[in-house]
């Protein structure tokens, strides 16, 4: 109960904290809406092309995009060291994990539910029709790059070289996620969309696996 | 501050070592610091102090030996109480004014009714007309008192300061030599760790000096306690 009760408190300060500075989210969405009007204005895709090269586009801007939204996150706590105070209030550093990857998700599902829109009219795909099926694969996508990210955000805000380490720790260790992202994506946005359980379910997978190896070893990320 | 309700608690470094690799920032340190005493702690940049402090708050891992908490009679407690830590960096968020950030903290210790208890420290601490104010509109003084109020959210038998007074104008520097006059005199425990001789050093009832991680001079009193005090980097 602790433990959840401290999510929420440290989730709330994360939304209260980014809602006033409104640092990753305008970053986030100014950085993926100039990739996708860019590749719509250079390659100026027919519908087909689109369908076969969205989804693709999509992710990839999306997992650019979270390795500059992840950044920040632990790196912001060392400005007043206020991640000494975070762990000598709560009794398990999970607490702080977990409430920094929920607002992770948060932020970068609404990133993304916000471009749908743009990227259906800019590449003529409909959405529609699976908009709530597409939203269940950005959520699960979403919490793959934030549950990996807001881990290696950890490690990386402790080195050298931060900026560098970063993507290029997260970007090999998301390639399972980037492909079965896009592929339940793409099996949404064809003529008759069907539901990629397959996908789903690799992506529900990967989900487990890290949040468990994050809440057996998150708390030596953490230590000095 | 007023009259707390803690029990009064000493620590006892055992035989402490803290590497980094092959570096010794720690080196077989042994203090014992009976309950409400205030240890003053000088030496060089480098010399282990903050790594002292940090490691008896728990931030920092030991390589070996030990840190234990005491009762009022030397017996070890089987359950440490929480220290309160003041550093040089704030340890609050600027982006949450002087209450938000004190109700976060006094959430996340579970502390009982978290309003009244920030609303009361913020009192103590000066700044309830500034409660709504942002954290990060205040002056380094401002920011030092609602550090000070965070670290006694908890009513911390144990009170660590890692040089805070540095950056302090000379009426915040005197704001905060009486506040940890009046944390000591409560019966709280105190280590800090100090540059030079200030108006917070002379409340201390004994001064130790680190060296290359390794303690090379303590005392409580005598001729040798004034010089271990006004030791700098000079």
């Amino acid at each position: 109960m602790a433990l959840l009760s401290n999510t929420a408190v440290l989730l709330g300060k994360e939304l209260r904290t980014e809602f006033r500075s409104r640092e990753l989210l305008t970053t986030t969405v100014v950085f993926i809406l100039t990739i996708v009007v860019l590749f719509s204005f250079t390659f100026d895709p027919s519908v087909n092309e689109s369908r076969r090269f969205g989804p693709g586009l999509l992710w990839l801007a999306f997992l650019f995009a979270a390795s500059l939204m992840l950044q920040p996150c632990f790196l912001r706590e060392q400005t007043n060291d206020t991640l000494s105070a975070l762990r000598l209030s709560v009794n398990d550093p999970f607490a702080i994990f977990l409430a920094k990857l929920a607002a992770n998700t948060l932020f970068m599902l609404f990133t993304q539910i916000l471009l749908l829109p743009v990227f259906s009219i800019l590449y003529n795909v409909p959405v529609l029709a699976a908009f709530p099926q597409l939203v269940l694969v950005m959520f699960m996508g979403s919490l793959g790059l934030s549950v990996t990210g807001t881990a290696l955000s950890a490690i990386s805000a402790q080195a050298r070289m931060r900026e560098l380490l970063l993507p290029l720790l997260l970007l090999p260790l998301l390639t399972p996620v980037l492909i079965a992202s896009t592929e339940a994506t793409a099996s949404l946005l064809v003529l008759n969309p069907i539901m990629p359980w397959k996908w789903l379910g690799f992506l529900l997978g990967f989900d487990v696996v890290f949040l468990t190896a994050l809440w057996l070893f998150g708390e030596y990320l953490l230590e000095e | 501050m007023k009259t707390a309700s803690f029990s009064p608690t000493g620590i006892r470094f055992e035989n402490i070592d803290k590497r980094y690799g092959a570096l010794y920032a720690l080196r077989r340190v042994s203090l014992e610091i009976p309950a409400g005493e205030c240890v003053a702690f000088a030496g060089r940049n480098g010399s282990g102090k903050t790594t002292l402090l940090r490691i008896a708050a728990r931030l920092a891992r030991l390589s070996s030996g030990a840190v234990n908490f005491l009762d009022e009679s030397g017996e070890k407690l089987a359950t440490p109480p929480g220290a309160g830590f003041v550093a040089h960096a704030t340890m609050v968020y600027d982006e949450l004014t002087a209450e938000e950030n004190l109700l976060l903290f006094a959430r996340l210790q579970g502390i009982d009714q978290p309003a009244a208890r920030a609303e009361a420290l913020l009192g103590e601490v000066g700044l309830l007309e500034r409660r709504n104010s942002l954290v990060r509109t205040f002056s380094r003084g401002m920011r030092q008192r609602v550090a000070i109020a965070r670290a006694l959210l908890s009513e911390p038998p144990v009170v660590l300061l890692d040089e805070p007074t540095t950056g302090l104008d000379p009426q915040g520097a005197r704001w905060f030599a009486q506040t940890v006059r009046q944390l000591r005199d409560s019966g709280r425990t105190i280590l800090m760790s100090l540059h030079g001789e200030s108006e917070v050093s002379t409340l201390a009832t004994r001064a130790i000096r680190l060296d290359a991680g390794a303690v090379v001079a303590d005392t409580q009193t005598g001729a040798n306690f004034r010089s271990i005090l006004a030791f700098t980097n000079a």
